[in-house]
């Protein structure tokens, strides 16, 4: 194919590339072309630097001092409206919390609050290699382990399939898979990058699917799951990663979890 | 905490303003966050999180059940947000079209501040980051955080911004296009240490 546009880049680093072939064109094009690749890279940081920007950090308690600000202004009773509960309901996962106190947890070994020894003495830089490669390892078996349910849910898939539990957990490893990404951005780790960034859209679209599936909309997701061969390559940059692990196992012990 | 979102809704729709207390302290952070990237202060982030909670119980019984909650409680958000901004800068949409990247409407975003344990970013790097985002119009800046952040489709911000999907996609495109422009020169590949040590997938 010709060079993709800016446009058709940034339509495929957000899965919008609506047909399976342009999408593999372009795939096959990044991987033969040089400049477009650099050029994807640098999209890639930028994004990155965009994520990493640093918010204010509300504590734990914010929720509930919200809650005593507005609560006096809750004079008017929410009024219960049948017709919109008699529709078929989508019982969503709670994940968005879970995936923040996640995130935050992952964080936290990544980028530990230092204690006042350790800010005196930094962890090595091969403990800390050690620590992440622990937690993308183990991060990738979980994002298998989902992939793998939804790929094999076929033959329960008569009069529809319930995917709620698999979504919560696609909801709680996109929040980790983000954080991984951006920690293999920085340290230029673009195969790893490139595999979690297209597991995260693969994530997302699980997370958005509707919580009840018929089983055609369970197969447009398979399909969509194996047309990109995700599954695969989590399972090769997984066993790669246990590997690099393994390695860094051997030059140092294992640092805190 | 125990419930999902939904059982709380039914709860609260019933007359239990526990049951939304719950919401609030659920999803509180994560609405400071998405209020503080768009409007670049903490200030008006927190009116626009007390507005949305405020706004999200009056249309409770209008919660659609083929969106979550947290993606409904995100629109309601952006909209205050969108709406807190305007207010403040009636002219901010002018910019939607083609204004020149450092005019002088554009505001600069104050400086983050913090922790230096969690700072991911050189201070300089955050600063660009901040005024890139700043730059955007807040139309750009709520179709890219929803795309980028939230992961919703391009229907989904189109709803949620009263937009058709050809003006959604295109403001996600501008908005990334002049992310890009900005930033780009500051974000060239350092491999550190690490990298250098780790390595590479292939051996």
């Amino acid at each position: 194919m010709t060079h993709p546009s800016e446009e058709q880049l940034i339509a495929y680093r957000y899965g919008d590339v609506s047909e399976t072939q342009e999408r593999a064109a372009i795939d096959r094009h990044l991987a033969s072309c040089d400049a477009c690749r650099t050029s994807y890279e640098a999209l890639q940081r930028v994004l990155a630097a965009v994520e990493a920007a640093p918010v204010p950090e509300r504590d734990a308690s914010y929720g509930s001092r919200v809650w005593q600000r507005i609560s006096p202004q809750l004079d008017q009773r929410a009024r219960f409206d049948w017709r919109a509960w008699l529709v078929p309901r989508r019982w969503v996962a709670v994940g968005a919390m879970a995936a923040l106190v996640f995130a935050a947890f992952l964080a936290g070994r990544f980028w530990p609050r230092p204690t006042q020894q350790e800010s005196a003495r930094p962890i090595p830089v091969e403990v800390r290699e050690r620590i992440l490669l622990v937690a993308v390892g183990d991060h990738l078996d979980r994002a298998q382990m989902v992939l793998v349910e939804l790929v094999n849910a076929e033959g329960q898939a008569k009069g529809g399939v319930n995917i709620s539990a698999e979504q919560q957990r696609a909801q709680d490893l996109v929040e980790a898979n983000r954080l991984y990404r951006q920690t293999a951005t920085r340290t230029g780790d673009s195969t790893l990058v490139n595999v979690l960034d297209e597991l995260e859209r693969v994530l997302v679209e699980i997370a958005h699917s509707p919580a009840q599936l018929s089983s055609a909309q369970l197969n447009e997701i398979q399909q969509r799951i194996e047309a990109r061969g995700i599954l695969f390559k989590v399972r090769v940059i997984g066993s790669q990663v246990r590997e690099r692990e393994k390695s860094a196992g051997q030059i140092a012990p294992r640092g805190r979890s | 905490m125990d419930g999902s979102d939904a059982e709380r809704v039914a709860q609260a729709l019933a007359g239990d303003r526990d049951a939304f207390r719950v919401l609030v302290e659920r999803h509180s952070r994560s609405i400071f966050r998405l209020a503080y990237r768009m409007t670049g202060n903490e200030h008006d982030a927190e009116e626009v999180v007390q507005e949305t909670f405020l706004k999200a119980y009056r249309r409770l019984s209008r919660f659609e059940s083929r969106s979550n909650f947290g993606t409904w409680l995100y629109r309601i958000g952006v909209n205050c947000s969108l709406d807190l901004m305007r207010k403040r800068r009636p002219d901010s949409e002018r910019r939607d079209s083609d204004a020149p990247e450092g005019s002088e409407a554009v505001r600069e975003l104050p400086s983050p501040d913090p922790a230096p344990d969690r700072l991911l970013l050189s201070a300089e790097l955050g600063r660009q980051v901040a005024k890139a985002l700043g730059a955007l119009s807040p139309t750009e800046r709520a179709a890219f955080l929803l795309r980028h952040f939230e992961g919703q489709s391009i229907e989904e911000i189109g709803q949620a911004l009263g937009l058709r999907a050809s003006a959604t996609k295109n403001s996600v495109f501008r908005a990334v296009q002049k992310l890009r422009l900005a930033l780009e020169p500051f974000v060239q590949v350092k491999p550190n240490v690490a990298a250098s040590r780790a390595p590479s997938p292939n051996q």
